[in-house]
């Protein structure tokens, strides 16, 4: 698909879009459907169309599979936080009240910060698997 | 920091993980899984103390409290069995230090350890949980990284047996999700202690009983009970050693209590036995299983897989244990849990001695070993002859009051005591065929094998010691034992 | 039975229908990408049993109406049941897991023994414990 101007130029204008729409669906998670796992899939989405119109190598240049597997460990590592955080502050792993004065305001920066961890690890866990299945050599058996 | 015991015995090795993933030196997440599995093991035990001295913990995940929240709630019960599964994993961890950079790529070493202590945490949370479809998505950790790990193993049957694990521990997780669906289609609620106090309303409804169906086919899948056992032996004998030994003493183990806590606990006592019927289910499947692969034991020529034989039986034991359906038989069934584990443990782990030295567990290259790895195979001959159950040994104990129990109920069952001593015997074939080939046949391989280094032999002979002690001095684990066994048969008598 | 509790309990039907379809492929086929993708169904029939079941007549989706604060919901709005949705959304990723996993030992058991076929494989293994 590398001499397609159309596809090439559509993949081009379709990916900051798509990155968008992932990001909406995070952050307007909490009044509408959507949220962390859904985000993820789509912002890998971006990437694997960009994949698909220039290439592996290309995209590999701009994700490196060592960062998409960094994001596959770091998003836990934040879910976890999140909750390390709150044991901390005196309440129970994940009470989210702990984070801020109002409890309204604790759950809402409590799951969002979970949700931005499930992000980053449905992120990381789904390029990666691309990456893995994508970059495998087709050998003739 | 002691209130928030029950949530860091799973956090803590879960953390570990993905921390342990991204580490680029083999050696740092060697030493990060060993910190975390010790941490477990110090928290398992001291949860068992608080359980003992004053009654169930309960943790309210999220200030949520229950039956809305999650809750995390250990009575004897699984804290008896958090401290076998963690006790493994702070032995196998040191153990497999040496035995890893032995069996697998050094690039794949912190992966490994991340998938190690996944697995760890997935089970000890399917344990540590009041709530079903934690206990599914815990599962699920531990299976995923289970398949994972066992693939690691070096021959190339290691991936078929993966695979074939992978397609059979799926459908029982999905018969499990079934079961858990229409318990809730049914009670509205997915805390255990909610679901006990609800179920005995809809006791008549024919969902429930098919709940308890799926329930029940999902678990034996997991735990390898007779018909249902077909992945085990090539799982176990492929895997690298040390997730064999941690696999076979820690994944069934968890699924029996899985078994005893679906079933005693939230079904009640009284319902599986009276209504369901459920020891006279599970009397001859155990009774098949311990008579037929005890049999298919003796005919292996790989060690491994002969012990992973000796595994689906020793399952059969404690099976037919629960199917005394009396207190005595369930003290012996939790004791055969510990008491396998540690037996298991140390056969499986002097076997990956074996492999770090001549790199095969055929019966063939094992011979004249004896005198090459003395204290190897010493370790071998203890773990065997606690397998048959001799006395001053674990196995010993498990035996006893398995005997105990079928004895007590006296008429038809005396059969089932003459079996377990039958049986008993098979397993001494079965261990006297290594050892017959260790010690009295001459060594034919290469000149130059040695004992196995000191990093192999300490835990495997830690677990040896423990086969011994726990032998010796049963007081403490058959009071453990027989505390819990109370507390699952409660409401049905003795 | 009769035909209004046929009709009525149709959800269940479609799920076991799906169930049964899922299963028969994961035993019958020999193919291990095949059996993948019976294990899928047969997951998918159980999503749907917990979906379907956490719908109420003419509920909506379970958002809460008003300013997004609870500060003026309607009180008689009809919500469907969240919860069932939110364990299946736990589920699917799960399933996800399972097949990526799955589809990842098929490819280097392809690597390995060069075919996907289960009786193919078995008949390799046959042979090379045969010879030894």
């Amino acid at each position: 698909m590398r001499e397609e101007i159309i596809v090439r130029v559509g993949a081009k204008i379709l990916t900051p879009f798509i990155i968008m729409f992932a990001l909406y669906v995070h952050f307007h998670g909490d009044y509408s459907p959507g949220g962390g796992f859904q985000a993820g899939v789509i912002l890998t989405a971006a990437f694997a169309l960009l994949a698909l119109v220039y290439g592996l190598a290309a995209v590999q240049r701009v994700l490196p599979p060592w960062f998409t597997r960094l994001c596959a460990a770091l998003g836990v590592v934040i879910y976890g936080g999140v909750g390390v955080v709150t044991m901390m502050l005196g309440h129970n792993y994940l009470g989210y009240n702990a984070l801020a004065q109002d409890p309204k305001y604790g759950q809402h920066y409590g799951i969002l910060l979970v949700e931005l961890g499930v992000l980053v690890t449905v992120f990381g866990v789904m390029a990666s698997v691309f990456y893995l299945f994508a970059g495998r050599g087709r050998r003739e058996s | 920091m002691t209130a928030q015991l029950p949530i860091l015995q799973v956090i803590v090795p879960l953390l570990a993980a993905p921390i342990c993933a991204v580490l680029r030196h083999g050696r740092a997440a060697t030493w990060l899984a060993v910190l975390a599995s010790w941490s477990a093991l110090a928290i398992a035990v001291v949860l068992l103390g608080q359980v003992m001295a004053g009654g169930v913990v309960s943790y309210h995940i999220g200030d949520w409290v229950p039956p809305i929240g999650i809750e995390y709630r250990v009575d004897i019960v699984n804290a008896w069995v958090l401290v076998i599964v963690a006790s493994i994993g702070a032995v196998v961890a040191p153990y497999s230090v040496t035995s890893v950079e032995h069996e697998i790529a050094s690039r794949r070493i912190p992966l490994f350890y991340a998938a190690y202590l996944l697995c760890l945490s997935g089970l000890l949370g399917i344990t540590i949980t009041g709530d079903m479809f934690n206990v599914f998505v815990f599962l699920e950790i531990s299976s995923l990284s289970a398949y994972a790990l066992i693939s690691l193993g070096r021959p190339r049957r290691a991936l078929t047996a993966a695979y074939r694990y992978l397609i059979m521990g799926s459908v029982g997780a999905t018969f499990i999700v079934i079961g858990i669906g229409l318990l809730y289609v049914m009670t509205g609620s997915l805390n255990m202690a909610d679901l006990a106090e609800l179920l005995p309303g809809v006791w008549d409804s024919r969902t429930v009983k098919v709940a308890y169906g799926f329930l029940g086919v999902g678990v034996c899948l997991k735990l390898a009970l007779f018909p249902l056992h077909l992945w085990l032996p090539n799982a176990y004998a492929f895997a690298p050693s040390p997730v064999t030994a941690f696999m076979a003493s820690t994944a069934t183990k968890v699924a029996v209590y899985m078994l005893l806590r679906f079933f005693l606990s939230i079904f009640g006592a009284a319902f599986s036995f009276d209504v369901m019927a459920l020891d006279r289910v599970l009397l001859p499947l155990a009774l098949v299983a311990v008579v037929s692969m005890s049999l298919v034991a003796i005919f292996q020529v790989d060690v491994k897989r002969l012990l992973a034989y000796s595994s689906v039986a020793q399952i059969g034991y404690m099976i037919l244990g629960l199917s005394f359906a009396s207190v005595t038989g369930l003290t012996a069934t939790l004791l055969h849990l510990f008491n396998h584990a540690l037996m298991k443990g140390a056969l499986f782990m002097a076997l990956g001695c074996v492999v770090y030295r001549i790199g095969s567990v055929h019966i063939d290259a094992m011979a004249g070993l004896g005198k090459r790895m003395p204290w190897t195979m010493a370790a071998f001959v203890v773990g065997g002859l606690s397998l048959v159950g001799v006395p001053l040994t674990v196995g010993f104990i498990s035996k006893w009051y398995l005997i105990l129990g079928a004895l007590e109920k006296g008429g038809p069952w005396i059969a089932v005591a003459v079996l377990v001593l039958v049986t008993s015997v098979m397993a001494l074939v079965y261990v006297w065929r290594v050892v017959e080939a260790a010690y009295l046949r001459e060594f034919s391989g290469d000149e130059a094998t040695r004992e196995a280094p000191l990093s192999l032999l300490a835990p495997t002979w830690i677990l040896v010691a423990a086969n011994l002690y726990f032998g010796i001095d049963a007081v403490r684990t058959a009071g453990v034992a027989r505390q819990a066994a109370e507390v699952l048969m409660a409401g049905i008598g003795s | 039975m009769s035909l209004d509790l046929f009709v009525s309990h149709y959800n269940y039907w479609v799920v076991i229908l799906l169930m049964m379809v899922g299963f028969y492929i994961l035993i019958s086929r020999g193919n291990l990408i095949k059996k993948i993708v019976g294990l899928n169904v047969f997951q998918t029939s159980v999503f749907m049993l917990y979906i379907s079941m956490g719908k109420i007549t003419g509920g909506t989706p379970p958002i809460l109406v008003g300013d997004g604060h609870g500060g003026d919901a309607v009180e008689h709005v009809v919500y469907s049941n969240p919860l069932p949705h939110v364990l299946i959304l736990t589920a699917i990723v799960v399933g996800i897991a399972t097949t990526s996993v799955g589809l990842a030992l098929a490819v280097r058991i392809k690597e390995a023994y060069g075919t996907l076929e289960e009786d193919e494989i078995n008949r390799i293994e046959a042979l090379v414990e045969a010879s030894e």
